[in-house]
């Protein structure tokens, strides 16, 4: 029963917790913490079920209202979106654990508000995820960067400038998107999904489909960060409190490379593809030489996402099945890599004081289990072996080889040693840079995290940390970082069962035909 | 090339009002001009929505007596509208949300010029 309706619970209850954090809060501050954690763990087990239940008898279609498609809107859980929204609900439970101790510290007024707004974030990315409906897609859409919005102007100074270019950027790539959709409504009449896919075929090379299709993926480009238009990334990823990067970091732009899955392969891949497999090497290449520049360690990681993206994207533009299971690995892969990565991050701010890479000299002995997790997580960017980061690379490599684009085989391998170059200097200042005096400069730590609307984070001592006394984060923050760190090694070594019982159904159909 | 100007005279208007607003989004230095470009274009793309459900001749949809049941062809498609309500709402929440955002960037830095911005980010 609950199997059967999840595609409709997941989205529901995210959004119906959205509106009972801010009921029960008003009452209870405390109490919207809760709240969040049993909506987080209930969309877990509905996408769990939802997932099994794909797997033992194929596809769940539900009709919203009981209209059926392709007039009605229709929420489909295929094999694909059950990956992805398990991977949203999943990533959205750490986070909401570890954002206990990390929100009060942070933002200690804001706590039901930011609660309620990214349990919208989860509804409108989980809505996005599995709605077959390119309108009711555009809502979704909104929805979730709406939230996302307000999520990333709550953090330091200079966080509402930088969530104000990501919103004039965010909309203008949704209006981009809903242009699209016109013109491919003008030409087909319809906005299902699976409907367009059976008119398709008869207006496939009419202009105004080829600018339709043009004009959405510009749209998600903008939403997924591609290399031209990543401007908004790192600036709404560094100033944002560590929570809300932690939140939408790890799966809003993976919901939008999904999203860009769902219209390549709605009927066959258009002709422009192979344009886009050339940005997506630009974005893979530029992203990583980026990154090495960066000083502050929450921007090296925004860079490296641009990078990373890259890699998704050049996995699906490559049209073959190897490549295309690349980028669905590279989807879960990144995934949880960004979220060590972005909650260690927050926990250093907290407990170091400072992100500033050439700082971190000592955050071993200060953090040690941090540290453990947040160097597999450094291994699987890079692609060392027993990390799932190897087996996404290598299928991605295995696709392109099996092309013969040899440029993209070098984008790959060269993006690799780029990696290596600015995630090892990480390691090396950390485990290896000798004391120098320049160390003792004590760090006020009110100084790096002003909140916006004038206030000011509580804690205003100096903090001092030249003794390098012991300062791991709290149980509840190391939890999950640890649950997704021994995540990434487990989704490596059973990354055959997960390509054979899981990927391998999401490939499209006519994939297989493509190739052959 | 005149008789597709003058059927389609309506999308070159729209598209002509779509490129002016991402001009002002990507040229203007003044964050409320940004936010005025960003309108445009979400207006430019209801309209074609709204442009698309035209009719020569057809009338709104509502029953109308004197209009046979068996000729729907002379009323408007009803669904862009429905739809661009929808997104009515959306263009006006991102509105919303703009302005607060340009009302904290405000106070913050007392001033919404983007490259004074730009440079004060910068310099700390």
């Amino acid at each position: 029963m609950i199997a059967q309706n999840s595609p409709a619970l997941i989205p529901v209850l995210y959004l119906l917790a959205a509106i009972i954090i801010p009921i029960t809060g008003y009452f209870r501050a405390g109490s919207a913490f809760y709240v969040a954690v049993l909506t987080s763990a209930a969309v877990f087990v509905v996408s769990l079920l939802g997932l099994q239940e794909v797997l033992t008898n194929g596809t769940i279609s539900y009709h919203l209202a009981g209209w059926m498609p392709p007039l009605g809107i229709e929420l489909v859980l295929d094999p694909l979106s059950a990956f992805i929204s398990l991977l949203i609900s999943f990533s959205a439970l750490m986070v909401i654990i570890y954002a206990k101790d990390n929100v009060a510290m942070e933002l200690p007024e804001k706590v039901m508000p930011f609660y309620s707004v990214s349990m919208l974030l989860l509804g409108g990315l989980a809505g996005m995820t599995l709605t077959g409906d390119l309108f009711n897609l555009y809502v979704f859409l909104e929805i979730a960067a709406i939230a996302g919005y307000a999520l990333l102007a709550i953090g330091n100074k200079r966080a509402p400038f930088s969530a104000f270019r990501y919103l004039t950027l965010g909309t203008a790539g949704a209006a981009f998107y809903l242009m699209g959709v016109a013109f491919i409504f003008i030409s087909t009449g319809t906005l299902n999904m699976v409907d367009i896919a059976s008119v398709l075929p008869e207006v496939q090379d009419q202009t105004a489909v080829i600018v339709g299709l043009v004009l959405i993926v510009l749209g998600l480009a903008v939403k997924m960060g591609l290399f031209p238009i990543h401007q908004w990334l790192p600036d709404a990823y560094t100033y944002a409190s560590s929570t809300a990067t932690v939140l939408i970091a790890p799966i809003g732009t993976k919901v939008a490379a999904y999203v860009l899955i769902r219209v390549l392969t709605i009927y066959e891949f258009p002709t422009f593809i192979e344009t886009l497999t050339w940005v997506a090497a630009a974005s893979i290449i530029a992203g990583s030489i980026l990154a090495i520049a960066q000083k502050d360690i929450k921007r090296m990681l925004a860079y490296s996402s641009v990078a990373n993206i890259g890699y998704i994207t050049l996995g699906i533009t490559l049209a073959n099945p190897l490549a295309f299971i690349g980028a669905l690995m590279h989807i879960l892969n990144h995934a949880m890599m960004k979220l060590v990565l972005f909650m260690a991050a927050g926990g250093i701010l907290n407990k170091m004081g400072t992100l500033s890479m050439s700082r971190m000299r000592g955050f071993p002995t200060v953090m040690p289990i941090t540290t453990f997790a947040f160097i597999i997580a450094l291994l699987s960017m890079v692609g060392i072996p027993p990390t799932g980061g190897f087996f996404s690379k290598i299928y991605l490599l295995l696709g392109a080889i099996e092309t013969e684009s040899w440029f993209f085989v070098f984008a790959i391998l060269l993006s690799t040693l780029l990696a290596v170059a600015y995630l090892f200097r990480f390691i090396n200042i950390a485990f290896f840079r000798p004391y120098e005096k320049s160390d003792d400069k004590k760090i006020i730590q009110s100084s790096e995290l002003t909140l916006a609307f004038g206030q000011v984070s509580p804690d205003q001592s100096p903090k001092e940390f030249e003794s390098m006394k012991r300062n791991e984060m709290s149980l509840l923050m190391l939890i999950p970082v640890l649950i997704v760190a021994i995540g990434i090694i487990l989704v490596g070594v059973f990354n055959g069962m997960i390509i054979q019982n899981l990927l391998n159904l999401a490939i499209p159909d006519f994939f297989v035909a493509y190739v052959n | 090339m005149l008789e597709l100007i003058e059927g389609h005279y309506a999308y070159f208007f729209l598209m002509l009002l779509f490129m002016i607003g991402i001009y002002a989004m990507m040229m203007k230095r003044n964050l409320m001009k940004k936010i005025m470009g960003m309108s445009m274009i979400q207006s430019a793309t209801i309209m074609v929505w709204i442009v698309s459900a035209y009719k020569d001749g057809g009338t709104i949809p509502v029953m109308d007596p004197n209009i046979s049941l068996d000729n729907p062809d002379l009323y408007l498609n009803p669904l862009p509208h429905t739809l661009m309500l929808t997104a009515i709402v959306v263009a006006v929440v991102t509105l919303g949300v703009s302005f607060a955002l340009a009302v904290s960037v405000y106070r913050n830095y007392n001033t919404l010029d983007e490259n004074e911005l730009l440079d004060r980010t910068k310099e700390q």
